[in-house]
C-alpha cells in the first residue's frame, strides 16, 4: 500500500508543476462555463413549458462541471500507458514488484486530482460571486453536502475504473486510438457532459440513469444542486457502489488475462 | 501546387496503411458530432425555439460551421499539432529545407479521418434544407458558399495563431481551446443568443460572427441587406495578424532554439 | 568556406521546484538560470575539409550545428558560410547544405524510401537528369538498391541510416552536417557509413562536419578535430596532436593466475584483486608491448586487454588543464 501512496505523491506533485496550464485552464473553463450558461439562458428566456431543472440548479450544475472537469473529463487518457502497451514496454513494468492495475489506477487518480486541485477553487470562488441566477449556490442543506462528497468520490472511482477498461482494450485491438475516441464520445454523451441527463427525453431517462455513465459526474452534481435528494440520492449512491465494484472486477480480470497473453507471447 | 498534391497523395497513402484505425477514428469523429447534434435535438424537442430561431434554421447554421471547421481541421492539421512538431524536432528539419515554413507545416500533416465530422455536417445540411423555408435562389446559395469560405479562413487563422502561441508556451495553449474547439461548439447556435457583449467580441476581436451570424441573418430572411453576404471576406483580414504573430514566434524560436 | 567569429549564445531556463507550496508560489513568480551554451566560438573550415566536432553532451555541439544550418540565431558574433549568413538567408543557404540528425528521421515512415526521395527532389527543385545521376550513384555507393522500395518503418537502423544519408545528399550540397551518424549502428553498418563519407568527401569535395562520441569514427575519418567543452573551443588540431597532448596513459586489464601482480617502473596498480588487476602504464616511458612482455614474463596471463582514453575522458582531462 505504501508504495502506491508514494507513487501517487510523486505523480501528484509532478502534476502541480504546471502553473501556466493551470491559469490557462481556469480561464478556458470559466469562459466555457459562462458560454454554456448563456446558451441555456437563451433557451429559458423563450419560455416553453417544461423546465427539467430550475435555472439556479442548472447554473450550479454547470459550474460544478467546470470546477471538477479534470476529475471527470472522459477524453483524457495517459499516453504513456497506451505507448507502454503498443510498444511492448509493458514487459519492463512486469518486472517491478507492483500490481500494474493498481499502479495505473493510482497514476490516473494522481494526474486528474492534481489538475483539479489547482483549478477547482478559483472557478468555484469566482462563480459564487456572479450575479444570480448565473452563480453557483451552496447545497440546500448539510446532508446533501455530505452525500455530495461521498458521491463525488465514488463517481471519480467509477470513471477511472471505466477508463481502465479502455487502456486494457489496447491489448486486444490494433487501433487503440479508434476505440478511445468512440468510447469518449459515448461516455461524454451518456454521462450528461453534453447536456445534463434531466434534459433528455422522459422516455430514455430511466435507461440513462441505470447505465454506469450516469454514476460518474451526473449523480454527484445532481445531488449537489438538490435535483435529487433523500432516498433517491441514497439509491443513486448505492448504484455508484455497484458500478464501481463491477467495473473494477471486470477490469482486473481482463487485465490478468491480457498480461498472461503478454507473458506467453513475449509482448 | 503540384508539390502540394504530391504531399497529399503521400499522406493519404501513409494513412491508408492503417485502414482499420482510419475507419475507427473517422467513425469516432462522426459519433462525436452526432452526439452534439443529439444534444441540440433534445433541447429543441423541449423548447422548440431559441431567440426565435427554429430547429431547422439552427441546423443550417450548425452544419455550415461544422463543415468549415472539419475541412479546416483536416488540411490545417499541421498547425493544430504544431507543438508536437516543435517537441519532436521536426521543425528543425523544416528549417533546413528550401521552402516556405507555412507551406511545409501545412504539408507536414493532413488528417483525413476528419471526413467523419464532415459527413455529419453534410447529413445535417441535407436534412435541414428541405425542412427550412428558405427559397434557394442564387444569392442564398452564394451566401452558404461564402460562409463556408470565410469560416475556413477564420478557423485556419485561429490554428495559425495557436501554433504561434506554442512558441511561447505549451502549457498555456489550453486557453486557445476556447477559440478553436469553442467556436465549433458554441458556433452551432447563431452567436446573438449569447447576448450583446459576446456578439460584439466575436465580431471585432475574434471575427467568427462575420461568417456566421450576419450572413446567416440574410440566409434565413431575417435581413434583406444583401451586403451582409460579403462580410465573410473580412475573415481573410484576420489572417494577417495571425500570420504575423506566427512569424514573430518563429523568430523567437530561432533565437532560443526552443 | 565556413567562418565563425566570436559566436556567443546564452539560454534562459526556468527553474522548477518540487512540493505543493512551491507549486503555488510558482503560480506567481518564476526563477531563471542562464546557461552559456557558446562563448566566443571561432573557427574556419575550408572547402572540402573533413572535421570531427567532438565534446561531451551539453558542451555546445548541437547549438553550433544549429547556428551553421540556420536554425538558431546567435546572440552575437559572425558566421559566414559560402558568403551568406545562415539565419538571414535561410532558403538560399539551406540549398547548399545537407543535414543528418542521427536520432531523427527525415524519411516518411509509411511509404517506400524511393517515394521520400522523389518528394525531396521536388522540395529542392532538383533537375530530373541531375537527380537520376545522383540517385544511381548514391544507391550504388551505399548499397541500398534492394531496400529503396521498402517503407522506412520496416528497415533496420543501419539500413535506415544509409537511406537518411542518401536523402541528405540528393540535392548535391556543398556542406554536409552529420550529427552522430553512427549512433546505435552495428559494426558492419558503421564501417559502410564511414567508407561512404570518405568517398563523398574525396570525390565530390563535399565539406563534412561530423559530431560523434565514437572515437573510432574520428580515427577512421578525420584529419582535423575541433573539441568543445562548456561552450568553448578547447582544441583545434589533429588527432595525433590531441593524443600526444593528453593520452600518455593506457590501462591494461589483466586476468592471471597467481597471488599478486609484480610491476616495474612506470606502471601503477589501480586495482588488484588477486587474479584480476588493472594496471596504468605511462606511455611516455614504456610502450604497451614492453609492459605486456614484462607482465607475461612474471605471471601466467589468461587474458589481457588495453584501453586508451575515450574522447570524453580526454575532454575531462582538458577541462582540468583549462581549469573550467
Amino acid at each position: 500500500m505504501k508504495k502506491y501512496l508514494s507513487f501517487f505523491r510523486i505523480r501528484f506533485t509532478a502534476g502541480l508543476q504546471y502553473r501556466a496550464a493551470a491559469w490557462a485552464g481556469i480561464a478556458t473553463q470559466f469562459a466555457w462555463g459562462g458560454m454554456t450558461i448563456l446558451m441555456y439562458w437563451a433557451f429559458y428566456q423563450n419560455g416553453g413549458n417544461s423546465f427539467p431543472m430550475t435555472f439556479p440548479e442548472l447554473s450550479s450544475y454547470i459550474w460544478m462541471q467546470q470546477a471538477f472537469l479534470a476529475m471527470f473529463m472522459a477524453w483524457f487518457f495517459d499516453n504513456e500507458i497506451f505507448e507502454s502497451i503498443t510498444s511492448g514496454n509493458i514487459a519492463y513494468e512486469l518486472c517491478r514488484p507492483c500490481d500494474i492495475y493498481t499502479m495505473w489506477f493510482t497514476k490516473n487518480m494522481a494526474i486528474r486530482l492534481s489538475r483539479m486541485m489547482l483549478r477547482c477553487l478559483p472557478i468555484l470562488l469566482v462563480s459564487a460571486f456572479l450575479p444570480a441566477p448565473f452563480n453557483i449556490t451552496l447545497p440546500s442543506d448539510w446532508l446533501s453536502g455530505i452525500l455530495f462528497l461521498i458521491s463525488v468520490i465514488l463517481g471519480f472511482l467509477v470513471l477511472i475504473s471505466f477508463s481502465m477498461l479502455i487502456y486494457i482494450s489496447a491489448f486486444y485491438t490494433i487501433s487503440p486510438m479508434g476505440i478511445r475516441i468512440l468510447a469518449t464520445s459515448v461516455t461524454e454523451f451518456f454521462a450528461g457532459a453534453i447536456i445534463p441527463i434531466p434534459f433528455f427525453p422522459e422516455a430514455v431517462q430511466p435507461i440513462m440513469y441505470a447505465l454506469p455513465f450516469a454514476s460518474m459526474q451526473n449523480t454527484p452534481f445532481l445531488i449537489y444542486t438538490g435535483h435529487i435528494g433523500g432516498i433517491e440520492a441514497l439509491q443513486s449512491i448505492a448504484l455508484q457502489i455497484v458500478w464501481f465494484a463491477v467495473l473494477l472486477t471486470v477490469g482486473r480480470i481482463l487485465m490478468r488475462r491480457a498480461l498472461r497473453k503478454v507473458v506467453v507471447q513475449g509482448g | 501546387m503540384k508539390l502540394y498534391f504530391k504531399y497529399v497523395s503521400m499522406l493519404l497513402k501513409s494513412q491508408m496503411q492503417y485502414k482499420a484505425s482510419f475507419i475507427m477514428t473517422a467513425l469516432g469523429q462522426f459519433l462525436v458530432s452526432f452526439t452534439a447534434f443529439l444534444g441540440v435535438y433534445f433541447m429543441f424537442s423541449r423548447f422548440h425555439f431559441v431567440n426565435g430561431f427554429a430547429f431547422s434554421e439552427i441546423l443550417i447554421c450548425f452544419s455550415i460551421v461544422l463543415m468549415a471547421f472539419s475541412i479546416t481541421e483536416c488540411f490545417v492539421r499541421g498547425f493544430d499539432v504544431f507543438p508536437r512538431l516543435i517537441q519532436s524536432g521536426n521543425l528543425d528539419r523544416i528549417l533546413v529545407r528550401p521552402r516556405g515554413e507555412i507551406f511545409q507545416v501545412l504539408t507536414s500533416n493532413i488528417d483525413f479521418s476528419r471526413v467523419g465530422r464532415l459527413l455529419q455536417s453534410i447529413l445535417m445540411l441535407a436534412y435541414a434544407i428541405p425542412k427550412s423555408e428558405i427559397v434557394w435562389t442564387f444569392d442564398k446559395i452564394m451566401t452558404v458558399v461564402l460562409m463556408l469560405i470565410g469560416g475556413m479562413a477564420v478557423f485556419a487563422s485561429l490554428f495559425v495563431l495557436y501554433a504561434g502561441i506554442s512558441f511561447f508556451t505549451i502549457e498555456g495553449l489550453e486557453f486557445m481551446n476556447i477559440f478553436t474547439d469553442g467556436s465549433r461548439e458554441f458556433g452551432k447556435y447563431p452567436l446573438s443568443i449569447y447576448g450583446e457583449g459576446v456578439l460584439k467580441f466575436l465580431t471585432y476581436v475574434i471575427p467568427i460572427a462575420l461568417f456566421q451570424y450576419y450572413p446567416f441573418l440574410y440566409l434565413i430572411g431575417r435581413s434583406d441587406n444583401i451586403g451582409l453576404i460579403f462580410l465573410p471576406f473580412l475573415g481573410f483580414v484576420f489572417m494577417i495578424p495571425c500570420y504575423c504573430f506566427f512569424k514573430f514566434g518563429l523568430r523567437k524560436y530561432k533565437s532560443t532554439g526552443s | 568556406m565556413i567562418e565563425l567569429k566570436n559566436i556567443n549564445k546564452t539560454f534562459k531556463v526556468a527553474k522548477r521546484n518540487a512540493g505543493f507550496s512551491e507549486a503555488v508560489k510558482a503560480l506567481f513568480k518564476k526563477e531563471y538560470t542562464y546557461i552559456h551554451a557558446l562563448q566566443d566560438v571561432s573557427f574556419t573550415i575550408g572547402d572540402g575539409e573533413m572535421v570531427g566536432y567532438i565534446g561531451p553532451n551539453g558542451a555546445g555541439k548541437s547549438s553550433t550545428i544549429k547556428i551553421m544550418s540556420g536554425i538558431l540565431t546567435p546572440d552575437s558574433g559572425e558566421c559566414i558560410i559560402n558568403g551568406r549568413t545562415p539565419w538571414k538567408d535561410r532558403i538560399s543557404h539551406v540549398k547548399d547544405i545537407g543535414v543528418v540528425f542521427g536520432q531523427r528521421s527525415q524519411l516518411w515512415w509509411d511509404v517506400p524510401v524511393i517515394d521520400s526521395f522523389e518528394l525531396i527532389r521536388d522540395i529542392y527543385k532538383v533537375e530530373d537528369t541531375e537527380y537520376k545521376k545522383t540517385l544511381s550513384r548514391l544507391i550504388e555507393l551505399l548499397n541500398i538498391s534492394e531496400i529503396v522500395r521498402t517503407p522506412a518503418r520496416q528497415l533496420s537502423l543501419g539500413q535506415r541510416m544509409r537511406c537518411e544519408i542518401a536523402a541528405s545528399l540528393l540535392h548535391g550540397p556543398k556542406i554536409l552536417f552529420l550529427d552522430e551518424p553512427t549512433i546505435g549502428l552495428d559494426a558492419v553498418s558503421k564501417i559502410a557509413v564511414r567508407e561512404f563519407i570518405k568517398t563523398i568527401n574525396r570525390e565530390n569535395k563535399t565539406t563534412v562536419i561530423l559530431t560523434t562520441h565514437d572515437m573510432q569514427d574520428i580515427e577512421a575519418l578525420t584529419e582535423r578535430i575541433l573539441m568543445i567543452g562548456k561552450g568553448r573551443i578547447l582544441l583545434d588540431g589533429s588527432l595525433t596532436e590531441l593524443k600526444t597532448r593528453n593520452s600518455t596513459h593506457k590501462t591494461l586489464t589483466v586476468d592471471y593466475s597467481g597471488e599478486k601482480l609484480p610491476v616495474s617502473e612506470h606502471m601503477t596498480v589501480a586495482k588488484d584483486m588477486g587474479g584480476h588487476a588493472e594496471i596504468i602504464i605511462d606511455t611516455a616511458f614504456l610502450t604497451v608491448s614492453q609492459a605486456i612482455s614484462h607482465i607475461s614474463s612474471m605471471v601466467e596471463v589468461k587474458d589481457i586487454s588495453v584501453t586508451g582514453e575515450t574522447v570524453d575522458e580526454m575532454v575531462v582531462s582538458l577541462y582540468k588543464e583549462f581549469e573550467i
